[in-house]
């Protein structure tokens, strides 16, 4: 026992001190953009996503409905036009907080055509439609949530298991949606038709055009003051639900499963201990 | 040891029945009962008993999953999420399966590795240790095939890079990968052929660790003091002692397991899995999971031709080496002392040879750009340098510390100033 507190111990004082270095690389690295010389790689996204507070995040993590419902009306209204979501059905839309007959509702709203080529409504066992396509094809967004991620580096993807950090994603999506209209830095090329934004993963600008700005705010009907900011962040708690919709049983589940496991240990400790007590080992 | 007569005595009718024609219940009383282990081994010697019920738990869910599972390039991905939306506590399933994936070898990993601090390989032990080579060759195939099934952009990748370090290999090269592949490039038949091995895999992997335990049983556990059991003083009843022991590092174990199922599921996935596989698109970075990235910065340090073999079957040669060799660590030891307690030399360049191995897990995922590309060749030179020099060099100069004349007496050395232990009760198990 001695040697596994040593360890501990010894855990403890690699994990201090590996926290400074990332707290004076977060330092460092907050802000600048590097730009490849010639000869050299670059990296992207040019801008790491900060970390932002989600309803969602922790052991106790929980969808805030409300939020979702609002997201839901900025997908509808913005992103559909483009974006698929291809594996949500409507019937999943009761975890918004919608009654079977506003879910029914919904439904209806959507065009459908049978297989004899028949026009009808849509019902809830339907998945969302798909928008017309576009060249380039617009990526389904069913789960971007945790399609995208951000790279952590080390040390701080040791830290990441005991935070629990599993927000990348969303945290991506909210930096990249409120990320567009800033000016490139100087020696950086943007392509025609292309726009610039330094969180975009796979280069320094993307085809999207901002899907959100101040003069295409979506307003809510639950109060919410919208801005840019609120939408985009509503929206990518909305993709998080789409992404995993069984996160809160998840970690309600979990909670239950850690309580047994600790109290558990606990006894066959005590067991191990009074089994192995006339026994020096 | 177990070479011993049984102990078992049935004791109703129904069991002397049974034992006069079938006697499975005396194995079992024989092998996980009565069986003696040494009183000294500590927690890192659990490892086993968590690796068996590790494998269990991916048959299981793995069985599960099969059912819900369509092994086919249009539907492989969509059954998947299917899983995760509509099959009931199908996300537990999948959860438990991938993230069970990385706990089998991070379990593998400390097994391997105490193995190779206590020298648990040395002889009797030789077979043993070439069986558990083989189980773990085996994980890696199983592991690999595994990752390709959900069908992502990684599965897709991955299974492309790797079954092209096949086609380095000169004249049949070409032959194995399409072999593997089922045609000229990751398509349908590799779906479907790799769905079918890996449903193979784990039960040859049940068989050649019942052959692991077995020939564990012939020869007995090894200890940290690597000295032999000598009287019945050294060893304890499997059952209550070790059977405790291991139960309670199994539920550590388990804490840990539903820590990253429950809060951190995708921690140890690669996001891109999450985008279904498409030909026609290349990941910026194609990386495979952690516990090959290792092996990964092998492969790639070879940079450079050396004499008619160029850098990427060099890569590829140097990568399977890297396993390869393992199979030959009871010979290239030449110490006479087994336990790295008794070695300070041994001690020393052990630690660096794990410090290393976790080094170069961080370079493989790494692009091969840089520094990083001197600092694998660095740490893949050391990585031989281990096996193939340190190890038959320092049996030759090294001198070990005094060895204790048996297990109990390093142990009643050990408990001397501690209280409540008395020397006396010892002596009477």
């Amino acid at each position: 026992m001695k040697k596994v507190l040593n360890g501990l111990a010894a855990l403890g004082f690699l994990a201090a001190g590996s926290t400074g270095l990332a707290l004076q690389a977060q330092a460092e690295g907050a802000g600048e953009i590097h730009i490849a010389k010639e000869g050299e790689t670059q990296h992207y996204p040019l801008l790491k996503p900060k970390e932002e507070d989600w309803s969602f995040a922790g052991p106790f993590g929980h969808y805030d409905k409300g939020q979702l419902q609002r997201g839901f009306k900025v997908y509808r209204e913005v992103c559909a036009s483009c974006h698929s979501l291809n594996l949500v059905a409507f019937r999943t839309l009761e975890d918004l907080g919608y009654t079977e007959g506003q879910v029914k509702t919904i439904a209806s709203e959507y065009d459908f055509t049978d297989e004899n080529g028949d026009e009808r409504k849509g019902l809830p066992m339907d998945y969302f439609p798909a928008p017309a396509a576009l060249d380039p094809p617009a990526p389904d967004l069913s789960l971007m949530a945790k399609a995208r991620g951000i790279t952590r580096g080390f040390p701080t993807f040791v830290f990441d298991i005991f935070t629990q950090y599993a927000e990348g994603g969303p945290d991506y999506i909210h930096a990249l949606l409120t990320g567009f209209n800033q000016t490139p830095p100087e020696g950086l090329e943007v392509a025609d038709g292309t726009h610039y934004n330094p969180y975009f993963a796979n280069a320094s600008a993307l085809a999207m055009a901002p899907p959100i700005t101040d003069d295409t705010l979506i307003e809510y009907d639950d109060g919410t003051p919208a801005s840019v900011d609120q939408n985009a962040r509503d929206v990518s708690a909305f993709l998080m639900w789409t992404a995993e919709p069984h996160l809160e049983a998840r970690k309600r589940t979990g909670f239950g499963v850690m309580v047994f496991l600790v109290l558990f240990a606990g006894l066959v400790y005590l067991t191990k201990r009074k089994i192995w007590a006339s026994t020096p080992h | 040891m177990s070479g011993g007569h049984s102990t078992y005595t049935p004791t109703t009718g129904l069991g002397r029945w049974i034992d006069a024609r079938m006697p499975l219940p005396r194995l079992v009383y024989d092998s996980f009962v009565a069986y003696p282990v040494p009183r000294n081994l500590n927690y890192a010697y659990t490892f086993g008993g968590i690796l068996s019920i590790m494998l269990v738990s991916q048959i299981l869910t793995g069985v599960v999953l099969a059912m819900h599972y369509a092994a086919d390039t249009s539907l492989a991905f969509v059954s998947v999420e299917k899983i995760m939306r509509d099959v009931n506590s199908g996300w537990l399933l999948r959860y438990m399966h991938a993230v069970g994936a990385s706990m089998f070898f991070i379990a593998v990993y400390i097994h391997i590795f105490r193995g190779l601090y206590y020298g648990s390989y040395k002889a009797p032990r030789e077979l043993l240790w070439i069986l558990g080579c083989i189980i773990y060759l085996l994980m890696m195939a199983t592991g690999f095939m595994g990752y390709v099934l959900p069908w992502g952009q990684m599965s897709f990748w991955g299974a492309t890079v790797i079954t092209g370090f096949f086609t380095a290999i000169p004249l049949v090269g070409e032959w194995i990968q399409q072999l593997l592949l089922g045609g000229f490039a990751v398509d349908n038949p590799t779906l479907n052929r790799f769905f079918a091995l890996h449903y193979l895999l784990p039960f040859m992997i049940a068989g050649v660790v019942v052959l692991h335990v077995w020939a564990l049983h012939v020869t007995g556990q090894s200890n940290p003091t690597g000295i032999e059991v000598k009287s019945k003083t050294d060893t304890v009843p499997f059952t209550p002692h070790a059977t405790v022991k291991d139960a309670f590092a199994m539920v550590l174990f388990l804490i840990m397991f539903a820590w990253f199922v429950f809060y951190i599921p995708n921690y140890l996935g690669h996001p891109d899995n999450y985008v279904e596989a498409n030909p026609l698109v290349t990941p910026a970075h194609i990386v495979p999971e952690w516990y090959y990235l290792p092996f990964y910065a092998i492969l790639r340090a070879i940079t450079f031709n050396i004499g008619p073999i160029d850098s990427k079957l060099g890569g590829v040669l140097a990568m399977f080496g890297s396993i390869a060799v393992l199979f030959f660590v009871p010979w290239l030891d030449t110490s006479r002392v087994r336990s790295a307690v008794y070695r300070p030399w041994y001690k020393l360049f052990f630690w660096l040879f794990a410090a290393n191995a976790i080094f170069l897990g961080w370079l493989g995922s790494k692009p091969a750009e840089g520094w990083y590309i001197p600092a694998m060749q660095a740490s893949t030179l050391y990585y031989f340098a281990f096996f193939l020099v340190i190890m038959p060099l320092l049996g030759l100069f090294e001198t070990p510390r005094r060895l204790p004349n048996s297990i109990t007496e390093a142990v009643l050395e050990k408990n001397k100033g501690k209280s409540g232990a008395a020397p006396a009760t010892a002596e009477s198990h």
